[in-house]
């Protein structure tokens, strides 16, 4: 009995369960805290609190943000107890069970280590070191904040919280985010990887 | 003052960390589940997505016919987004937001997310981020909205 309970938190959960526990986010911190579910706007709240600058995009009190700020440090600490501290026992292994066809197309791209939650040949401090890893790391790092606030949200803003509540403004996000994410899959992440060499 | 007050702040931390939690478990903050995803190569991720929306929708409703008030008084709810025109900052800021998460694999979520899990790389990304809204920002009234 207590092998089960802690394979339960060991081991990876089923869409349906864990879709169903992401979804309730949404009521959790409209009733607990008071506001829409969005991580994204914790970007602008960093750069109104760290950066002072003539913009006014970013002249307002940070402050009046902090539950968002406390939320993303909460997700930090989230995913250091669910993976450094209860995650798989075996790190050598592929760890996350992704399909076999799926194994192929990144073996045949060059990602030939594919342990982890993540490649460790891109994600790692060494990778900085090479085109590929810095056009990964910073390139798509820049073009998720950068649209992510032009489009007035991300996948929880638009989503999760804004297809919840039937917002056109939302599905239109939506299917923009799913158009930029397969040309990149398709066509710029295989370009990019090509310098893995 | 509603986003401020200590037991508020405490409220979100605590979220937080069982959002985060989840992101692990289900293997949403993976790379690899994201290419897999682009890739329509599994059902997983649209299977959490969409009964995601679905609970949050269900719950949404359960709260409006229950009465249920946010802390500071006002009924549960959310401010429509505005829509009007060719809503080009929704498709275009959309798709620039698609095109980084199809190359980084990890939206605003798991970037923190991945940080605590030991990718601490990604907080050079989170600082690429903080640069792609820094620069929205400069060029925000130069860019179509709508």
């Amino acid at each position: 009995m207590p092998g089960q309970v802690a394979s339960l938190i060991t081991e990876p959960w089923p869409w349906y369960v864990a879709g169903p526990l992401i979804g309730l986010v949404v009521p959790a911190l409209l009733v607990f805290v008071g506001h829409a579910f969005g991580i994204s706007s914790s970007f602008r709240d960093i750069c109104a609190a760290t950066l002072p600058g003539k913009l006014e995009f970013f002249a307002y009190d940070w402050r009046d943000s902090a539950w968002r700020l406390a939320f993303a440090v909460g997700l930090v600490v989230g995913g250091l107890v669910g993976w450094v501290l209860l995650g798989p026992a075996d790190m050598s292994g592929p760890a996350v069970a992704i399909s076999g066809a799926t194994r192929t197309d990144l073996a045949a791209m060059g990602i030939t280590d594919q342990t982890g939650l993540a490649p460790p040949q891109l994600f790692t401090w060494r990778a900085l070191g090479s085109l590929p890893g810095l056009l990964v790391l910073i390139g798509g790092g820049w073009l998720v904040g950068f649209g992510t606030r032009w489009a007035g949200g991300c996948t929880s803003g638009h989503a999760i919280s804004g297809m919840s509540n039937l917002q056109l403004a939302s599905l239109i996000a939506v299917a923009g985010f799913f158009a930029g994410g397969i040309v990149s899959a398709h066509w710029l992440l295989p370009l990019i990887l090509r310098g893995l060499g | 003052m509603n986003g401020r007050s200590l037991r508020i702040v405490l409220r979100a931390l605590l979220i937080g960390v069982l959002f985060g939690f989840v992101l692990v478990k289900s293997e949403v903050l993976s790379w690899y589940r994201i290419q897999e995803m682009f890739r329509f190569q599994s059902f997983h991720m649209y299977g959490i997505l969409g009964s995601a929306v679905l609970t949050a929708m269900v719950s949404l409703q359960v709260l409006r016919r229950m009465g249920i008030r946010m802390p500071d008084g006002r009924p549960c709810g959310m401010e429509p987004k505005v829509t009007a025109g060719l809503n080009t900052r929704y498709w275009a800021g959309g798709a620039a937001f698609g095109l980084g998460w199809g190359i980084l694999g990890a939206c605003p979520g798991p970037i923190y997310a991945l940080i605590g899990s030991g990718y601490t790389v990604m907080l050079v990304s989170l600082a690429a981020a903080l640069a792609g809204t820094w620069t929205y920002g400069a060029l925000r009234n130069r860019l179509p909205h709508y």
